[in-house]
């Protein structure tokens, strides 16, 4: 009974909702973009070309600090490692697919749409790989014009912001905000705690290595309890 | 932020094509094959782990207060942090941190 009409406005009413939950980041990553110094077309370039909010605020953060350039990429990207899970779990699913279309689907692939996605093929076994290909597509429709308007928005306002008024912090808040509610197990918050502390320890190592060396630890960290605890 | 024009587009394109590896990687290329699991316990934590060493630093010692802790950016810190946590919620926690911030930097 499930035609590939239906899949996407399926897709489409699931996702539609986290659409609101990407309007205040959008905003926020136009608004620090800019203010950090880059141009509309070069925020606009992170939103469109890279779709990941928390890798796109940290490559800016570490271009302002002036580390170097595969320093910057380097942690951006490890970032955006969890996506790498979300690809080997949706493989079963989806792998059938013709390759243009996964390729598109990779594209597409942020943070949400995989949970809402990854849930409902669990739910309902039976669907056609063309259906979850559509259903996917439908989940993400509402969401990324979302992410590259509200960029745009935050690009504009962030240009009529004057400093002072604390909009130094927002970026903390704006991590600390996206981290906080991924706080789920014991792991996590030993993970992030390791972070911390070694993030402030290891601060005066040139070039934002110590960075890498606190996050190498802290993701051992959060393995290493997860193996021994809770698997 | 002093890059050129030119690095900075570096950077974007870098990163875009980093980000599609790494998206496109078992979807696309390598097909079924199962990650070890020590491999897919670390991916797990890397956002908790690459995040708060890149901002702890930011939160303690900012910039904008002469590189010296300040109470009104500890407080948003620990308001959004305590925010996010117990509503789940991105929103308030963001709501949390800068009506404190404001406060504080009225207050302090």
């Amino acid at each position: 009974m499930a035609t590939p009409k239906t899949a996407f406005r399926k897709g489409f009413i699931d996702g539609a909702p986290f659409a609101l939950i990407v309007m205040p980041f959008a905003t926020l990553f136009g608004a620090i973009g800019t203010e950090a110094g880059l141009s509309i077309a070069q925020v606009m370039g992170f939103s469109v070309m890279v779709i990941a909010g928390a890798a796109q605020l940290t490559a800016v953060q570490l271009m302002v600090d002036q580390a170097p350039t595969f320093i910057v990429l380097l942690t951006s990207l490890a970032v955006n490692l969890r996506m790498a899970m979300y690809s080997a779990s949706l493989q079963p699913y989806l792998g059938a697919a013709p390759l243009w279309q996964r390729g598109l689907l990779a594209y597409m692939l942020v943070d949400q749409a995989y949970t809402i996605s990854v849930v409902h093929y669990e739910n309902n076994p039976d669907m056609t790989s063309t259906e979850r290909v559509v259903y996917f597509v439908g989940v993400v429709i509402p969401i990324l014009p979302v992410w590259y308007g509200f960029t745009l928005l935050g690009a504009l306002v962030g240009q009529a912001i004057p400093d002072g008024y604390g909009i130094d912090f927002a970026v903390p808040i704006a991590f600390l905000a996206l981290i906080a509610p991924a706080m789920r197990t014991v792991a996590h918050i030993a993970a992030a705690a390791v972070a911390v502390v070694l993030g402030l320890a290891l601060a005066w190592m040139p070039y934002s290595t110590g960075l890498l060396f606190a996050a190498l630890a802290a993701m051992a960290t959060g393995a290493e309890i997860e193996r021994r605890y809770l698997a | 932020m002093t890059q050129s024009d030119p690095v900075i587009w570096f950077i974007i394109v870098g990163l875009a094509v980093g980000s599609f590896a790494i998206r496109f990687s078992f979807l696309g290329l390598l097909g079924n094959r199962q990650l070890p699991d020590w491999f897919l316990r670390y991916l797990r934590y890397t956002p908790v782990a690459v995040i708060p060493a890149l901002i702890a630093p930011m939160v303690v010692w900012p910039e904008a207060n002469g590189g010296n802790p300040d109470a009104a950016r500890l407080l948003s810190a620990i308001a959004v942090v305590t925010a996010g946590y117990v509503t789940k919620n991105v929103f308030w926690a963001i709501l949390a941190g800068v009506t404190v911030l404001s406060l504080g930097l009225t207050v302090f």
